[in-house]
Protein backbone atom coordinates (compact mmCIF):
# COMPACT_ATOMS: atom_id res chain seq x y z
CA UNK A 1 0.00 0.00 0.00
CA UNK A 2 1.58 3.36 -1.34
CA UNK A 3 0.57 5.70 1.38
CA UNK A 4 2.65 8.66 0.50
CA UNK A 5 0.23 10.19 -1.20
CA UNK A 6 -2.39 9.83 0.13
CA UNK A 7 -1.53 11.15 3.10
CA UNK A 8 -0.17 14.38 1.55
CA UNK A 9 -3.50 15.29 0.31
CA UNK A 10 -5.37 14.29 3.80
CA UNK A 11 -3.06 16.07 5.31
CA UNK A 12 -2.76 19.41 3.72
CA UNK A 13 -6.85 19.69 2.60
CA UNK A 14 -7.91 23.16 1.47
CA UNK A 15 -6.45 26.26 3.04
CA UNK A 16 -9.51 27.55 4.71
CA UNK A 17 -10.68 24.74 5.99
CA UNK A 18 -6.60 24.81 8.00
CA UNK A 19 -7.11 28.30 8.47
CA UNK A 20 -10.66 28.51 10.45
CA UNK A 21 -8.93 25.07 12.21
CA UNK A 22 -6.28 26.55 13.72
CA UNK A 23 -8.64 29.68 15.22
CA UNK A 24 -11.09 27.17 16.36
CA UNK A 25 -7.94 25.59 18.30
CA UNK A 26 -6.19 28.84 18.88
CA UNK A 27 -8.56 31.67 19.03
CA UNK A 28 -10.20 31.25 22.45
CA UNK A 29 -6.79 31.27 24.23
CA UNK A 30 -5.22 34.13 21.91
CA UNK A 31 -8.51 36.04 22.35
CA UNK A 32 -7.98 36.23 26.19
CA UNK A 33 -4.20 36.66 26.37
CA UNK A 34 -5.07 39.62 24.06
CA UNK A 35 -7.99 41.04 26.59
CA UNK A 36 -5.89 39.96 29.78
CA UNK A 37 -2.77 41.00 28.65
CA UNK A 38 -2.47 43.65 25.93
CA UNK A 39 -5.34 45.18 26.65
CA UNK A 40 -4.14 46.12 30.42
CA UNK A 41 -0.41 46.79 28.90
CA UNK A 42 -1.94 49.63 26.50
CA UNK A 43 -3.96 51.06 28.94
CA UNK A 44 -1.91 51.06 31.05
CA UNK A 45 0.67 53.34 28.64
CA UNK A 46 -2.81 55.41 27.85
CA UNK A 47 -3.41 55.84 32.04
CA UNK A 48 -0.03 56.98 32.85
CA UNK A 49 -0.25 60.12 30.45
CA UNK A 50 -3.61 61.33 32.67
CA UNK A 51 -4.06 62.50 36.47
CA UNK A 52 -5.97 59.84 37.44
CA UNK A 53 -6.93 59.59 41.21
CA UNK A 54 -9.91 57.12 41.98
CA UNK A 55 -10.80 56.80 38.77
CA UNK A 56 -10.53 54.85 35.24
CA UNK A 57 -11.83 57.32 32.79
CA UNK A 58 -9.47 60.23 33.35
CA UNK A 59 -9.54 63.17 31.48
CA UNK A 60 -6.70 65.61 32.42
CA UNK A 61 -3.98 65.36 30.42
CA UNK A 62 -0.15 65.54 32.44
CA UNK A 63 2.20 64.09 29.43
CA UNK A 64 4.89 63.23 31.02
CA UNK A 65 3.96 64.51 34.35
CA UNK A 66 3.37 60.94 35.83
CA UNK A 67 6.54 59.93 34.61
CA UNK A 68 8.73 62.99 36.26
CA UNK A 69 7.20 62.91 39.64
CA UNK A 70 7.53 58.96 39.35
CA UNK A 71 11.13 59.14 38.34
CA UNK A 72 11.87 62.65 41.18
CA UNK A 73 10.18 60.43 43.50
CA UNK A 74 12.52 58.93 46.24
CA UNK A 75 10.45 56.57 47.53
CA UNK A 76 9.98 55.17 44.01
CA UNK A 77 13.99 55.01 43.43
CA UNK A 78 14.52 54.31 46.70
CA UNK A 79 12.58 50.96 46.05
CA UNK A 80 14.48 50.97 42.84
CA UNK A 81 17.21 50.21 45.16
CA UNK A 82 15.70 47.92 47.33
CA UNK A 83 14.92 45.47 44.77
CA UNK A 84 19.10 45.74 43.61
CA UNK A 85 20.09 44.65 46.68
CA UNK A 86 17.48 42.26 47.39
CA UNK A 87 18.94 40.78 43.46
CA UNK A 88 22.47 41.21 44.64
CA UNK A 89 21.82 39.03 47.40
CA UNK A 90 19.24 36.51 46.72
CA UNK A 91 20.52 35.85 42.81
CA UNK A 92 23.70 34.54 44.11
CA UNK A 93 22.49 32.76 47.34
CA UNK A 94 19.68 30.60 45.22
CA UNK A 95 22.24 29.31 42.22
CA UNK A 96 25.05 28.46 44.67
CA UNK A 97 22.29 27.07 46.74
CA UNK A 98 20.32 25.07 44.67
CA UNK A 99 23.49 24.02 42.36
CA UNK A 100 25.21 22.70 45.30
CA UNK A 101 22.19 20.89 46.65
CA UNK A 102 21.82 19.48 42.52
CA UNK A 103 25.18 18.42 42.83
CA UNK A 104 25.18 16.29 46.37
CA UNK A 105 21.80 14.60 45.17
CA UNK A 106 22.54 13.54 41.95
CA UNK A 107 26.06 11.55 43.29
CA UNK A 108 23.63 10.03 46.06
CA UNK A 109 23.03 5.99 45.64
CA UNK A 110 20.51 5.63 48.13
CA UNK A 111 17.45 7.47 49.49
CA UNK A 112 18.19 9.91 46.17
CA UNK A 113 13.98 10.37 45.57
CA UNK A 114 13.62 11.05 49.29
CA UNK A 115 16.50 14.26 49.82
CA UNK A 116 15.27 15.68 46.80
CA UNK A 117 11.46 15.44 47.94
CA UNK A 118 12.82 17.10 51.01
CA UNK A 119 14.30 20.05 48.92
CA UNK A 120 11.25 20.53 46.81
CA UNK A 121 8.14 20.31 49.38
CA UNK A 122 8.71 23.85 50.45
CA UNK A 123 8.09 24.91 46.39
CA UNK A 124 4.41 23.74 47.68
CA UNK A 125 4.13 25.93 50.60
CA UNK A 126 2.98 29.82 49.90
CA UNK A 127 4.92 33.05 50.48
CA UNK A 128 1.82 33.59 53.02
CA UNK A 129 2.37 30.24 54.71
CA UNK A 130 6.09 31.00 54.53
CA UNK A 131 6.17 34.32 55.82
CA UNK A 132 4.30 33.43 59.01
CA UNK A 133 6.21 30.65 59.95
CA UNK A 134 9.33 33.11 59.15
CA UNK A 135 7.76 36.01 61.19
CA UNK A 136 6.05 34.35 64.15
CA UNK A 137 7.96 31.42 64.76
CA UNK A 138 11.55 31.65 63.27
CA UNK A 139 12.58 34.99 63.63
CA UNK A 140 9.89 36.33 65.83
CA UNK A 141 11.61 39.29 67.73
CA UNK A 142 10.28 39.62 70.97
CA UNK A 143 9.96 36.27 73.12
CA UNK A 144 9.71 33.38 71.26
CA UNK A 145 11.56 32.82 67.93
CA UNK A 146 13.55 30.26 67.07
CA UNK A 147 16.68 32.19 66.07
CA UNK A 148 16.74 34.23 69.34
CA UNK A 149 16.19 30.88 71.16
CA UNK A 150 19.16 29.27 69.35
CA UNK A 151 20.76 32.46 69.84
CA UNK A 152 20.07 32.56 73.13
CA UNK A 153 21.86 29.14 74.29
CA UNK A 154 25.68 30.89 72.96
CA UNK A 155 24.27 33.56 75.36
CA UNK A 156 23.77 36.23 72.59
CA UNK A 157 21.62 39.45 73.01
CA UNK A 158 17.68 39.22 71.54
CA UNK A 159 17.49 40.63 68.31
CA UNK A 160 14.91 42.49 66.83
CA UNK A 161 15.05 40.68 63.17
CA UNK A 162 12.54 42.77 61.65
CA UNK A 163 12.49 46.02 63.00
CA UNK A 164 16.39 46.30 63.46
CA UNK A 165 17.62 48.22 60.21
CA UNK A 166 21.13 49.45 62.02
CA UNK A 167 22.55 46.84 61.08
CA UNK A 168 19.36 45.64 58.64
CA UNK A 169 18.80 42.27 60.22
CA UNK A 170 15.53 42.69 58.09
CA UNK A 171 17.32 41.20 54.74
CA UNK A 172 18.55 37.63 56.63
CA UNK A 173 14.75 37.12 57.12
CA UNK A 174 14.06 38.23 53.61
CA UNK A 175 16.51 36.24 51.89
CA UNK A 176 16.47 33.16 53.86
CA UNK A 177 12.65 32.99 53.11
CA UNK A 178 13.39 32.99 49.87
CA UNK A 179 15.90 30.62 49.50
CA UNK A 180 13.54 27.92 51.21
CA UNK A 181 10.50 28.43 49.32
CA UNK A 182 12.67 28.43 45.91
CA UNK A 183 15.92 26.59 46.02
CA UNK A 184 14.37 23.51 45.43
CA UNK A 185 12.27 24.37 42.28
CA UNK A 186 15.89 25.47 40.91
CA UNK A 187 17.76 22.47 42.07
CA UNK A 188 15.61 20.64 39.79
CA UNK A 189 16.52 22.52 36.91
CA UNK A 190 20.21 21.60 37.25
CA UNK A 191 19.22 18.24 38.51
CA UNK A 192 17.98 17.93 34.99
CA UNK A 193 20.60 19.60 33.47
CA UNK A 194 23.11 17.18 35.43
CA UNK A 195 21.38 14.27 33.35
CA UNK A 196 22.11 15.49 30.34
CA UNK A 197 25.99 15.82 30.21
CA UNK A 198 27.25 12.48 28.38
CA UNK A 199 28.86 10.12 30.78
CA UNK A 200 31.72 9.85 28.06
CA UNK A 201 32.74 13.51 28.97
CA UNK A 202 33.69 11.86 32.50
CA UNK A 203 35.31 8.85 30.95
CA UNK A 204 37.62 10.89 29.01
CA UNK A 205 38.18 13.59 31.66
CA UNK A 206 39.11 10.39 34.00
CA UNK A 207 41.20 8.78 31.39
CA UNK A 208 43.31 12.61 31.00
CA UNK A 209 43.87 12.32 34.71
CA UNK A 210 41.49 14.94 35.78
CA UNK A 211 41.27 14.27 39.72
CA UNK A 212 37.43 14.04 40.50
CA UNK A 213 35.80 16.82 42.58
CA UNK A 214 36.95 20.35 41.76
CA UNK A 215 38.85 19.76 38.64
CA UNK A 216 36.19 17.52 36.74
CA UNK A 217 33.43 20.26 38.04
CA UNK A 218 35.91 23.28 36.64
CA UNK A 219 36.23 21.85 33.67
CA UNK A 220 33.54 19.00 32.81
CA UNK A 221 30.15 19.86 34.65
CA UNK A 222 30.08 23.81 35.55
CA UNK A 223 31.01 24.33 31.64
CA UNK A 224 28.30 21.67 30.67
CA UNK A 225 25.38 23.71 32.43
CA UNK A 226 26.01 26.73 30.92
CA UNK A 227 22.70 26.67 29.25
CA UNK A 228 20.82 26.09 32.89
CA UNK A 229 22.74 28.23 34.23
CA UNK A 230 21.82 31.09 31.99
CA UNK A 231 18.09 30.47 32.59
CA UNK A 232 18.16 30.11 36.07
CA UNK A 233 20.30 33.40 36.58
CA UNK A 234 17.64 35.19 34.27
CA UNK A 235 14.43 32.89 35.97
CA UNK A 236 16.11 34.46 39.70
CA UNK A 237 16.64 38.10 38.67
CA UNK A 238 12.89 37.98 36.73
CA UNK A 239 11.36 36.84 39.80
CA UNK A 240 13.68 39.09 42.21
CA UNK A 241 11.70 42.06 40.49
CA UNK A 242 8.42 40.67 41.19
CA UNK A 243 8.64 40.52 45.18
CA UNK A 244 5.73 41.30 46.64
CA UNK A 245 4.29 38.43 48.52
CA UNK A 246 7.01 37.81 51.57
CA UNK A 247 8.02 41.57 51.48
CA UNK A 248 3.77 42.62 51.74
CA UNK A 249 3.34 39.88 54.99
CA UNK A 250 6.65 40.01 56.62
CA UNK A 251 6.76 44.25 57.04
CA UNK A 252 3.69 45.12 56.92
CA UNK A 253 1.84 45.38 60.05
CA UNK A 254 -1.69 47.12 61.15
CA UNK A 255 -0.11 49.97 61.70
CA UNK A 256 1.12 50.33 57.70
CA UNK A 257 4.20 49.50 55.47
CA UNK A 258 7.89 50.83 56.53
CA UNK A 259 10.13 53.04 54.37
CA UNK A 260 12.53 50.65 54.61
CA UNK A 261 12.94 47.21 52.25
CA UNK A 262 9.77 48.81 49.92
CA UNK A 263 10.47 46.31 46.61
CA UNK A 264 8.97 48.21 43.47
CA UNK A 265 6.03 46.21 43.68
CA UNK A 266 5.09 46.62 47.03
CA UNK A 267 5.45 50.36 46.85
CA UNK A 268 3.46 50.36 43.39
CA UNK A 269 0.49 48.27 45.32
CA UNK A 270 0.14 51.16 47.93
CA UNK A 271 0.48 53.94 45.21
CA UNK A 272 -2.16 52.64 42.91
CA UNK A 273 -4.36 50.88 45.21
CA UNK A 274 -3.80 51.94 48.86
CA UNK A 275 -5.00 55.26 50.54
CA UNK A 276 -4.06 57.37 47.25
CA UNK A 277 -5.71 55.37 44.79
CA UNK A 278 -3.31 57.36 42.06
CA UNK A 279 -3.67 55.09 39.09
CA UNK A 280 -2.34 57.19 36.94
CA UNK A 281 1.22 57.36 38.92
CA UNK A 282 0.98 53.96 39.57
CA UNK A 283 0.39 53.06 35.50
CA UNK A 284 3.92 55.14 34.74
CA UNK A 285 5.46 53.19 37.70
CA UNK A 286 4.32 50.16 35.79
CA UNK A 287 5.61 50.92 32.22
CA UNK A 288 8.94 52.76 34.17
CA UNK A 289 9.46 48.98 35.84
CA UNK A 290 8.14 47.15 32.73
CA UNK A 291 10.92 48.92 30.58
CA UNK A 292 13.92 48.36 33.41
CA UNK A 293 12.27 44.71 33.25
CA UNK A 294 13.11 43.77 29.53
CA UNK A 295 16.56 46.23 29.05
CA UNK A 296 17.58 43.88 31.88
CA UNK A 297 16.02 40.80 30.18
CA UNK A 298 17.55 42.08 27.19
CA UNK A 299 21.21 42.69 28.19
CA UNK A 300 21.15 39.66 30.11
CA UNK A 301 20.39 36.67 27.56
CA UNK A 302 22.48 38.99 24.64
CA UNK A 303 25.21 38.71 27.54
CA UNK A 304 24.55 35.27 28.08
CA UNK A 305 23.66 34.23 25.06
CA UNK A 306 20.70 32.99 26.01
CA UNK A 307 19.39 30.05 23.59
CA UNK A 308 22.96 29.82 22.10
CA UNK A 309 23.88 26.08 22.17
CA UNK A 310 26.57 24.74 24.08
CA UNK A 311 29.59 24.12 22.10
CA UNK B 1 24.80 -1.92 45.84
CA UNK B 2 25.62 -2.38 42.42
CA UNK B 3 28.57 -1.07 41.60
CA UNK B 4 29.31 -0.33 45.53
CA UNK B 5 33.43 -0.29 45.06
CA UNK B 6 33.54 2.28 42.26
CA UNK B 7 36.87 2.79 40.74
CA UNK B 8 39.59 1.71 42.89
CA UNK B 9 42.07 4.93 42.54
CA UNK B 10 39.05 6.55 44.52
CA UNK B 11 38.51 4.21 46.87
CA UNK B 12 40.84 5.46 49.35
CA UNK B 13 40.15 6.86 52.92
CA UNK B 14 39.74 10.50 51.87
CA UNK B 15 37.37 9.79 48.98
CA UNK B 16 35.52 7.88 51.92
CA UNK B 17 35.96 10.69 53.95
CA UNK B 18 34.31 13.30 51.42
CA UNK B 19 31.21 11.19 50.72
CA UNK B 20 30.52 10.60 54.44
CA UNK B 21 30.97 14.51 54.87
CA UNK B 22 28.56 14.56 52.06
CA UNK B 23 25.84 12.59 53.59
CA UNK B 24 26.10 14.42 57.22
CA UNK B 25 25.67 17.73 55.06
CA UNK B 26 22.56 16.28 53.19
CA UNK B 27 21.05 15.41 56.41
CA UNK B 28 21.70 18.52 58.05
CA UNK B 29 20.55 20.84 55.73
CA UNK B 30 17.25 18.29 54.92
CA UNK B 31 16.48 18.76 59.09
CA UNK B 32 16.72 22.50 58.20
CA UNK B 33 14.57 22.52 55.40
CA UNK B 34 12.48 20.48 57.26
CA UNK B 35 12.22 22.57 60.73
CA UNK B 36 9.63 24.88 59.01
CA UNK B 37 7.23 22.46 58.21
CA UNK B 38 7.51 21.26 61.81
CA UNK B 39 6.87 24.56 63.61
CA UNK B 40 3.58 25.42 61.29
CA UNK B 41 2.75 21.70 62.87
CA UNK B 42 3.83 22.26 66.45
CA UNK B 43 2.55 25.48 66.74
CA UNK B 44 -0.75 24.88 65.17
CA UNK B 45 -1.47 22.45 67.82
CA UNK B 46 -0.10 23.78 70.92
CA UNK B 47 -1.84 25.89 73.47
CA UNK B 48 -1.30 29.88 72.90
CA UNK B 49 0.91 30.00 76.05
CA UNK B 50 3.04 27.26 74.96
CA UNK B 51 3.70 29.26 71.21
CA UNK B 52 4.52 32.58 73.18
CA UNK B 53 6.35 31.34 76.18
CA UNK B 54 9.50 33.18 76.70
CA UNK B 55 10.85 29.57 77.97
CA UNK B 56 10.66 28.22 73.90
CA UNK B 57 10.83 24.56 74.12
CA UNK B 58 11.17 22.27 70.52
CA UNK B 59 8.54 19.83 71.72
CA UNK B 60 5.29 21.63 72.88
CA UNK B 61 3.96 20.67 76.67
CA UNK B 62 1.27 18.85 75.42
CA UNK B 63 -0.93 18.80 72.00
CA UNK B 64 -3.73 20.64 71.52
CA UNK B 65 -6.06 19.08 68.93
CA UNK B 66 -9.35 21.38 69.75
CA UNK B 67 -7.51 23.67 67.91
CA UNK B 68 -8.77 22.81 64.81
CA UNK B 69 -12.42 22.77 65.91
CA UNK B 70 -11.80 26.19 67.35
CA UNK B 71 -10.39 27.49 63.73
CA UNK B 72 -13.99 26.38 62.27
CA UNK B 73 -15.94 27.32 64.93
CA UNK B 74 -14.59 31.43 64.96
CA UNK B 75 -17.25 33.51 63.25
CA UNK B 76 -14.52 36.42 63.02
CA UNK B 77 -12.46 34.74 60.91
CA UNK B 78 -14.55 33.23 57.50
CA UNK B 79 -11.89 30.38 57.45
CA UNK B 80 -14.68 27.61 55.53
CA UNK B 81 -15.11 30.11 52.94
CA UNK B 82 -11.87 30.82 51.83
CA UNK B 83 -10.85 27.42 51.76
CA UNK B 84 -14.36 26.99 49.55
CA UNK B 85 -13.03 29.80 47.49
CA UNK B 86 -9.47 28.68 47.14
CA UNK B 87 -11.09 25.34 46.29
CA UNK B 88 -13.33 26.66 43.24
CA UNK B 89 -10.97 29.05 42.28
CA UNK B 90 -7.62 26.61 42.13
CA UNK B 91 -9.74 23.67 40.51
CA UNK B 92 -11.52 26.17 38.01
CA UNK B 93 -8.29 28.05 37.13
CA UNK B 94 -6.43 24.37 36.42
CA UNK B 95 -9.25 23.02 34.90
CA UNK B 96 -9.51 26.18 32.10
CA UNK B 97 -5.86 26.68 31.89
CA UNK B 98 -5.14 23.19 30.82
CA UNK B 99 -7.96 22.81 28.55
CA UNK B 100 -7.38 26.71 26.81
CA UNK B 101 -3.46 26.37 26.74
CA UNK B 102 -3.39 23.26 25.14
CA UNK B 103 -5.79 23.42 22.44
CA UNK B 104 -3.76 26.41 21.58
CA UNK B 105 -0.75 24.61 21.75
CA UNK B 106 -2.02 21.43 20.09
CA UNK B 107 -2.97 24.28 16.82
CA UNK B 108 0.60 25.92 17.08
CA UNK B 109 2.25 22.88 17.15
CA UNK B 110 0.00 21.07 14.45
CA UNK B 111 -2.67 22.85 11.98
CA UNK B 112 -0.41 24.53 9.22
CA UNK B 113 -1.26 28.12 9.08
CA UNK B 114 0.84 30.94 7.34
CA UNK B 115 0.48 33.44 10.36
CA UNK B 116 1.00 30.54 13.43
CA UNK B 117 4.60 31.90 13.70
CA UNK B 118 3.50 35.00 14.24
CA UNK B 119 0.89 34.37 16.58
CA UNK B 120 3.63 32.11 18.29
CA UNK B 121 5.73 35.21 19.07
CA UNK B 122 2.70 37.50 20.37
CA UNK B 123 2.13 34.55 22.54
CA UNK B 124 5.79 34.05 23.70
CA UNK B 125 6.26 37.75 24.09
CA UNK B 126 4.07 38.11 26.75
CA UNK B 127 6.37 35.49 28.85
CA UNK B 128 8.62 38.76 29.03
CA UNK B 129 5.75 40.87 30.31
CA UNK B 130 5.62 39.95 34.72
CA UNK B 131 1.94 39.23 35.05
CA UNK B 132 2.60 41.43 38.18
CA UNK B 133 3.81 44.21 36.68
CA UNK B 134 0.13 44.53 34.70
CA UNK B 135 -2.03 44.23 38.18
CA UNK B 136 -2.89 47.90 38.15
CA UNK B 137 -4.02 48.03 34.68
CA UNK B 138 -5.56 44.62 35.35
CA UNK B 139 -7.36 45.92 38.25
CA UNK B 140 -8.76 48.48 36.32
CA UNK B 141 -9.76 46.59 33.48
CA UNK B 142 -11.58 44.31 35.99
CA UNK B 143 -13.01 46.78 38.22
CA UNK B 144 -14.70 48.66 34.48
CA UNK B 145 -16.19 44.94 33.81
CA UNK B 146 -17.44 45.02 37.37
CA UNK B 147 -15.71 41.77 38.43
CA UNK B 148 -14.38 43.29 41.84
CA UNK B 149 -15.03 40.74 44.83
CA UNK B 150 -16.17 38.24 42.23
CA UNK B 151 -15.15 34.28 41.58
CA UNK B 152 -15.38 35.55 37.80
CA UNK B 153 -12.73 37.95 38.26
CA UNK B 154 -10.33 36.03 40.33
CA UNK B 155 -10.48 32.86 37.87
CA UNK B 156 -11.28 34.18 34.05
CA UNK B 157 -8.24 36.95 33.91
CA UNK B 158 -6.33 34.47 35.00
CA UNK B 159 -6.79 31.69 32.64
CA UNK B 160 -4.51 32.71 29.70
CA UNK B 161 -1.03 31.34 30.86
CA UNK B 162 1.33 31.56 27.97
CA UNK B 163 3.71 29.10 29.77
CA UNK B 164 1.68 26.46 30.16
CA UNK B 165 0.63 27.23 26.13
CA UNK B 166 4.42 26.86 25.29
CA UNK B 167 5.13 23.73 27.33
CA UNK B 168 2.07 22.31 25.42
CA UNK B 169 3.34 23.38 22.19
CA UNK B 170 7.15 21.85 22.65
CA UNK B 171 5.29 18.46 23.92
CA UNK B 172 2.97 18.57 20.53
CA UNK B 173 5.67 19.15 18.31
CA UNK B 174 7.78 15.89 19.27
CA UNK B 175 3.99 14.15 19.77
CA UNK B 176 4.68 11.40 17.28
CA UNK B 177 2.99 11.85 14.04
CA UNK B 178 2.66 8.58 12.61
CA UNK B 179 -0.61 7.87 15.36
CA UNK B 180 -2.06 11.34 14.07
CA UNK B 181 -1.72 10.32 10.33
CA UNK B 182 -3.45 7.03 11.29
CA UNK B 183 -6.64 8.84 12.57
CA UNK B 184 -6.36 11.08 9.33
CA UNK B 185 -6.11 7.59 7.39
CA UNK B 186 -9.31 6.85 8.93
CA UNK B 187 -10.92 10.41 8.16
CA UNK B 188 -10.75 11.90 11.82
CA UNK B 189 -10.70 15.58 10.99
CA UNK B 190 -8.46 17.75 13.24
CA UNK B 191 -10.50 18.10 16.43
CA UNK B 192 -11.53 14.72 16.78
CA UNK B 193 -7.78 13.47 16.37
CA UNK B 194 -7.38 15.66 19.03
CA UNK B 195 -9.70 14.55 21.55
CA UNK B 196 -9.34 10.81 20.67
CA UNK B 197 -6.48 10.39 20.00
CA UNK B 198 -3.87 13.04 21.24
CA UNK B 199 -5.26 13.96 24.58
CA UNK B 200 -5.65 10.02 26.03
CA UNK B 201 -1.75 9.64 24.77
CA UNK B 202 -0.95 12.87 26.42
CA UNK B 203 -1.76 12.12 30.41
CA UNK B 204 1.48 12.84 31.65
CA UNK B 205 1.52 16.18 30.36
CA UNK B 206 -1.48 16.92 31.30
CA UNK B 207 -0.62 16.04 34.62
CA UNK B 208 2.63 18.09 34.73
CA UNK B 209 0.81 21.29 33.61
CA UNK B 210 -2.02 21.15 36.16
CA UNK B 211 -0.36 20.19 38.81
CA UNK B 212 1.93 23.16 38.41
CA UNK B 213 -1.04 25.24 37.85
CA UNK B 214 -2.77 24.06 40.71
CA UNK B 215 -0.23 25.20 42.92
CA UNK B 216 0.21 28.45 41.21
CA UNK B 217 -3.25 29.27 41.38
CA UNK B 218 -3.63 27.78 45.13
CA UNK B 219 -0.54 29.84 46.64
CA UNK B 220 -1.32 32.75 44.56
CA UNK B 221 -1.78 35.68 46.55
CA UNK B 222 -1.28 39.83 44.86
CA UNK B 223 -4.26 39.15 42.52
CA UNK B 224 -6.73 37.38 45.08
CA UNK B 225 -5.24 40.61 47.52
CA UNK B 226 -6.10 43.07 44.61
CA UNK B 227 -9.53 41.56 43.47
CA UNK B 228 -11.17 39.97 46.58
CA UNK B 229 -11.46 43.17 48.48
CA UNK B 230 -14.93 41.68 50.04
CA UNK B 231 -14.51 39.42 52.52
CA UNK B 232 -16.69 36.79 51.25
CA UNK B 233 -13.84 36.74 47.89
CA UNK B 234 -10.91 36.36 50.30
CA UNK B 235 -8.77 33.06 49.28
CA UNK B 236 -7.11 31.27 51.65
CA UNK B 237 -3.64 32.93 50.97
CA UNK B 238 -5.76 36.52 51.54
CA UNK B 239 -6.98 35.00 54.96
CA UNK B 240 -4.34 34.49 56.31
CA UNK B 241 -2.46 37.18 55.34
CA UNK B 242 -4.80 39.74 57.12
CA UNK B 243 -4.30 37.88 60.72
CA UNK B 244 -0.28 38.44 59.88
CA UNK B 245 -0.52 41.79 59.20
CA UNK B 246 -3.28 43.15 61.71
CA UNK B 247 -3.33 42.66 65.57
CA UNK B 248 -2.83 39.03 65.83
CA UNK B 249 -5.28 37.87 68.43
CA UNK B 250 -4.95 33.82 68.59
CA UNK B 251 -1.64 33.08 67.38
CA UNK B 252 -2.36 29.23 67.66
CA UNK B 253 -5.53 29.90 65.31
CA UNK B 254 -3.22 31.43 62.45
CA UNK B 255 -0.97 28.46 62.76
CA UNK B 256 -3.37 25.66 62.56
CA UNK B 257 -5.38 27.86 59.50
CA UNK B 258 -2.03 28.12 57.85
CA UNK B 259 -1.24 24.10 58.31
CA UNK B 260 -4.51 23.62 57.10
CA UNK B 261 -4.45 25.39 53.94
CA UNK B 262 -1.18 23.18 52.76
CA UNK B 263 -2.59 20.27 53.62
CA UNK B 264 -4.12 19.89 49.54
CA UNK B 265 -1.68 21.10 48.05
CA UNK B 266 0.60 18.45 50.42
CA UNK B 267 -1.72 15.80 48.91
CA UNK B 268 -1.63 16.90 45.62
CA UNK B 269 2.20 17.31 45.95
CA UNK B 270 3.13 13.84 46.86
CA UNK B 271 0.26 12.07 45.00
CA UNK B 272 2.05 13.95 42.13
CA UNK B 273 5.50 14.22 42.71
CA UNK B 274 7.25 12.80 39.89
CA UNK B 275 4.78 14.17 37.34
CA UNK B 276 6.17 17.70 38.48
CA UNK B 277 9.69 16.79 38.51
CA UNK B 278 9.35 15.42 35.65
CA UNK B 279 7.17 18.41 33.93
CA UNK B 280 9.47 20.87 35.30
CA UNK B 281 12.74 18.67 33.58
CA UNK B 282 11.07 18.50 30.28
CA UNK B 283 9.34 21.78 30.13
CA UNK B 284 12.08 22.88 27.96
CA UNK B 285 13.30 25.52 30.05
CA UNK B 286 16.85 25.53 29.96
CA UNK B 287 16.94 24.36 26.03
Amino acid sequence: MSSSGYRRRSREGPVRNRTLWFWVFVGPFAAGLALFTYVPLLWSLYLSFFDAHNTVSPTHFVGLGNYTSMLSDGAFTSSLWTFAVFSLFIVPATYVLSLALALMVNRLRFAQSFFRSVFFLPAACSYVVASMIWKLSVFNGVRFGLANTVLGWFGADQTAWLSTTHPPWYWLVIVTLRLWLQAGFYMVLFLAGLQRIAPQLYEAAAVDGARPGWQVFRHITFPQLRATSVAVVLLLVINAFQAFDEFYNLLSDSRGYPPYARPPLVYLYYTALGQGQNLGLGSAGAVILALIIAVVTIVQARWFGLGRRED
Amino acid sequence: MPRGTGAPRRDDALVRAGRALRTVLLIALAALFLIPFYLLLRNGLSTEQDITSPAWTFFPAHLQWSNLRELFDDPAVPMARSLLNSTLIAVATTLGTVLLASLAGYGLARIPYRHANKVFYAILGTLMVPAAVTFVPSFVLVSTLGWISTLRGLIIPTLFSAFACFIFRQYFLGFPQELEDAAKVDGLGYWRTYWRIVVPNSAPVFAAVGTIVFIGAWNAFLWPLVIGQDKNAWTVQVALSTFTTGQVVNIHELFIAAAVSIVPLLVVFLLLQRHIVAGVERSGIDD
